[in-house]
This record gives structure tokens, sequence and C-alpha cells, in this order.
């Protein structure tokens, strides 16, 4: 009993512990410092940068750099240039990109999720195999993809032309119009995983009973996916959707290892675009002013989307 | 669960006959033509080997010096995981149990670092280590120090968000009972979170560790010849005279095996971790 107050007291004492900010912050600090050092002061450092003449003779005396103002942004959007019509090309075949990869992942993800909801022998083997594209690190399974679509090597080829006889020209699959059509193969084939990932855990916390009812209600497959599945996944597909979509769009990975040097132009998606036009040039301030206007790009394309979608969401409710 | 008629099986036999097939083709052929001769892999492409080979396994370390550089990247890796991990259970922790001004600026501000383009941080990034070199002496361009600090940084973010979501889940009792024993809250913290938490805490290191493993971008520009890792690395096989693709594809196998098993091993936390995040 003589106990009882000091316990409290002391937990008390406990719970002020936590509202201690100073500790706090300092358990924050390294992961503030380095977010400092390697996300917020670069992000910084970049649009100052967009507004210098930064090319190669100032990499090692940047503040010497002269101030160019907006003339970097003047050339990076002025699409009668050859600069920035090829920055909007490259904006619009990233965006087709984008949405088709975006597309094709949830798609296959969300029916490969649907076939495996059931419990069976061999589902957790399956689960594991489709997950195998997306755990292979990213260069390796582009690296394999570069070697499946070589022209005269190739296994696509051979397959489409030797195997089924669908066609009878050998296409090159990194070359010209079909290198777009490669890169989302490539794309898809790496992402879809995630998407089914994602989803199926999604359709887990889906209650049985709202099956029951529908299927009570005499719904077929089709319409349990429509009137159950679907809207039950909505909140899940809101985040998949964009989540996806930052990523393909911001990809290096897959057009960088699958093309090499040599992006075709068709497949000239934009990190890759700005990468090559800072690196082969040096004009690390043009660059910049690039970067810049994607991450404004970027932000503006995100908070329509989710003004859109709450817009929605609220409207539904 | 879905209810289905008879004819829904054979959907569904059908269509994971398609799924297995588009994710094992590619797989079967990367196996294979590791185990083939080189002239197989240069000709006209063949289903199945004239003569099953291991050498392409024992030829890819002298090609190029693909031992150097997987030391690199397991060095790499190894060092931005174990970091990592560190840092993000503490930050995880003040933004779990702590109320402070300024907690969910923070949480945001880190979050969203994730989503923007890579090629954002890179040229200032550039820029900013090599000035750092020459005023400080502090190599971080073209070393492998530079590379540690650049991933985990990449893995933080998410690794936070993991953390919090798993400490959220641990019962505050357990380390006010701690408090009241007489530890303070970072002895708390390492002597009965932790402890609880390991499983999360092993899944956010993998977690960290394939991301420094498979980064490209900033491996591109960073590295010397000396710090190389292995995204860049395994490129050169195909700057050689001839591509060696038998050797590439045992090169690209070799790199898979051992985090693709970690990731394998790791799914169901990264699923807990991702809906938990989601919910909240």
């Amino acid at each position: 009993m003589a106990d009882r107050p000091g316990a409290t007291g002391a937990a008390r004492r406990a719970g002020a512990g936590w509202r201690r900010p100073g500790l706090a912050y300092l358990l924050l600090l390294p992961a503030l410092a380095l977010e400092l050092l390697v996300h917020l002061v670069p992000m910084a450092v970049g649009v100052w940068m967009s507004f210098r003449e930064l090319t190669q003779f100032f990499i090692r005396n940047w503040s010497a750099a002269p101030w160019a103002g907006l003339r970097n942004y003047r050339v990076a959007l002025d699409v009668d240039s050859a600069i920035g019509a090829s920055l909007l090309r490259s904006l619009w075949i990233t965006l087709a990109y984008a949405l088709l990869v975006v597309a094709g992942s949830w798609l296959l993800g969300f029916v490969a999720a649907l076939l495996l909801q059931r419990p069976m022998r061999s589902r957790g083997l399956l689960r594991t195999l489709f997950l195998v594209p997306y755990a292979l690190p990213a260069y390796a399974a582009v690296i394999a993809w570069n070697f499946l679509l070589q022209r005269d090597n190739g296994m696509l080829n051979h397959l489409l032309v030797d195997n089924l006889h669908l066609t009878d020209d050998r296409a090159f699959w990194l070359l010209g119009d079909r290198s777009f059509v490669a890169v989302v193969l490539v794309s898809v084939w790496r992402h879809w995983p995630f998407a089914f990932l994602i989803i199926m855990a999604g359709m887990q916390n889906i209650p049985t009973d709202l099956y029951e009812a529908a299927a009570i209600d005499g719904a077929g497959p089709g319409q349990q996916i429509r009137r159950v599945t679907l809207p039950m996944l909505r909140p899940v597909n809101l985040v998949l959707v964009l989540v996806l979509f930052l990523w393909t769009f911001n990809d290096f990975t897959t057009p960088f290892v699958l093309f090499g040097a040599a992006t075709p132009d068709q497949a000239d998606l934009i990190s890759v675009h700005i990468y090559q036009s800072s690196f082969v040039t040096w004009n690390f301030g043009l660059g910049s002013a690039m970067s810049v206007l994607l991450l404004l790009f970027l932000l503006l394309l995100t908070t329509g989307y989710l003004l859109l979608t709450a817009r929605r969401r609220r409207r539904a409710v | 669960m879905l209810f289905e008629p008879r004819w829904f099986r054979w959907v569904r036999w059908v269509g994971l006959a398609f799924f297995t097939t588009i994710v094992l083709l590619p797989l079967y052929v990367m196996a294979t033509s590791a185990a083939k001769p080189l002239r197989d892999v240069q000709g006209e492409f063949h289903w199945w080997p004239t003569e099953l080979t291991l050498r392409p396994f024992a030829d890819i370390w002298r090609t190029i010096p693909l031992g150097r550089y997987f030391l690199n990247s397991v060095l790499v890796s190894t060092a931005a995981a174990l970091c990592s991990v560190l840092v993000a259970v503490f930050a995880a922790y003040a933004i779990s149990r702590f109320r402070f001004p300024g907690r969910a600026l923070f949480s945001v501000t880190v979050l969203s670092t994730q989503m923007f383009p890579g090629i954002l941080f890179l040229l200032p990034l550039f820029l900013i280590y090599v000035n750092i070199d020459q005023l400080t002496g502090i190599t971080l361009y073209g070393s492998r120090l530079g590379l540690v600090i650049t991933y985990l940084t990449f893995s933080l973010p998410f690794s936070i968000w993991m953390l919090v979501g798993y400490f959220n889940s641990i019962p505050r009792e357990l380390d006010e009972a701690a408090l009241v024993d007489g530890a303070g809250p970072v002895g708390a913290l390492l002597r009965v979170v932790v402890p609880v938490a390991t499983p999360g805490i092993v899944a956010v290191a993998i977690y960290a560790f394939v991301t420094a493993w498979s980064e490209v971008l900033f491996a591109s520009i960073m590295t010397s010849e000396q710090s190389r890792t292995l995204p860049v690395g395994l490129q050169l096989y195909s700057t050689q005279a001839g591509v060696y693709w038998n050797q590439v594809m045992a090169a690209s196998l070799v790199v898979s095996v051992p985090v693709a098993a970690g990731f394998l091993m790791l799914q169901r936390f990264l699923v807990q971790g991702l809906t938990a995040g989601a919910v909240k």
C-alpha cells in the first residue's frame, strides 16, 4: 500500500521522460543529420545550381560559377530549341512509360492475387515464385532481359520466329520503335510482383462475410470482384498506384542497364535523359534546372492525384 | 474469399500456369545459358546447351575483377545496412514514444524524400562530395565511405517507417516497467524494446542491404575503379570485345542468389510493415 503512490509517481516520471523533447531530438539527430547531408541540403544546392552557369570549368570551384538567372530554365523550357524539344519529348515518353507500366503491373498483380486467394496446396510455393522477379537485384534482372532481347542470339526472337512462327522477321528489340515496347515489357516483369504482394495483403483483410452475402444474393465471380473486392481494395490501390507511378516515372535502372550508353530516342526516359545531358556536356546548371522542373512536375501531379482521389472519397461517403 | 463456380477452377489453373511461365522463362534462360559453352550463346539461341559446363562460373572471376567488385558490394551494403538500422532504431523510438514539436514534420519530410527522383540529388551530391574532399580531405566522392553514407539514407525513411509501426505494436507498459526500474529511456529501448522487435529489425536490415546491393544510378557516378560495386561492374562484361553472355548470366545468378533469398525470407515482414503503415 505504501508502495503504490511511489510507483505511480515513478510511472508518471517515466511518462514525463517521454515528454522530454531534448532526448527525442538527440535520438533523431543522426537520422536528421544524414537526411540533411544527402537529401535536403543537396536539394537546396540543386535549386541554387540551376540558377548558375555551372559548366565543367567550375566543378571544383562552384562558388565562382557565374549567375545565370533564369537562363537554364529558359533553355530547358524552350520547345523550339533542340534541348527543350528533346526534354519535352522525353517527358511524354516517360509519362507513357509510367502509365503503361503501372496499368500492366497492377492488372497482372491483381489477377495473380485473385487466382491465389483461395488456400490450396501450392499457394505458398507459387506466391514465393511470383515474387522472384521483384526479389532479384534490378540490374541483374535487366541484364538477363538484355540477353533475352538480343536480335540474333536472344530467346524472344527464337520463340516468336522459330518456335511459334508468329513472324518471319527477327526484330531489333533494343533499337528503334520496339525499344519502347522492350523497356515497358521488362519494367512490367520487374514491378508486377510488387503490386501482387500489396494487393494480396489487401485482399486478406476483406471480411469473408461480404463475399458470403454477395454469393447468397446470387453474385457470380465477376460481380463479387466488382462489388466487393475492388471497392474494398480502394484504399490500398490508391497508395499502390501512386507509389508505382512515382517509382517507374523516376526509374533509372531499367533503361540505363537495358540500353547501356546508347539509349534509343524512342525509349529516352527522363532520368537517363537528364543524366546523359548532364554528364555528357558537364553542364550541371542545365541538368539541375531540368531536375527541378521534373520535381515540380511530379509534385503537381501528386498533389492533383491526392486532391482528386480525396474529393472522390468524400463524395462517396 | 471469393466464392467460385466450378468453371472458375479452370480459369485459375490456366491463369496460374501463365504467371508461372512468364516468371520462369527468363529464369530458365538465365540458368541454362550460364551453363552453356561460349559458342552456344554467340550463335542462334537454343533451349538446351550442346554441352553442360560449369566453366562460366569459374571464368567470371577472371574476365573482370569480379571478386573486388563483390567485396566492395558486400562491404558497402553491410555497412550501410548496419548503420541504417542503428540510426533508424533510435529515430523510430523517438517518433513512436515521444511527443515533441516537429514530430509530424519530420516524418512527412523524411518519407517524401523517398518519392523524389534520384537524379535530383545526384548532381548536387556529386558537387558536395567533391568539395568536401577539397576542403577537409575526407574522400567521399569515389570512395566506399561516400557510398555507404549515401545508401544508408536511401533505406532510412522506409526503415524508420516500418520500425515506428513495429514499436507502436509493442505495449508501452513494457518499457514503462523498465523506466520504473530505473533504466533511462535509452536503456529501456536497448534492453526491452529492441529484443522484442528483433524480427522487425532484421527485416529492416535485410531491406537496407538489398537496397544498397541493387543501386545503380549513384554507383555509376560515385565509384572509382577501386571502389566499383557490382551493379556497375557487371556491365563491363558487355563492353569487352565480344559479349560473354554465358558469363554474364552466370555472374547475374551469383550476385542475385544471396539477396533474392534474403528478400524472399523477408516478404512476410515487408507486407506487415507496409500494411501497418498504410492503415495508420
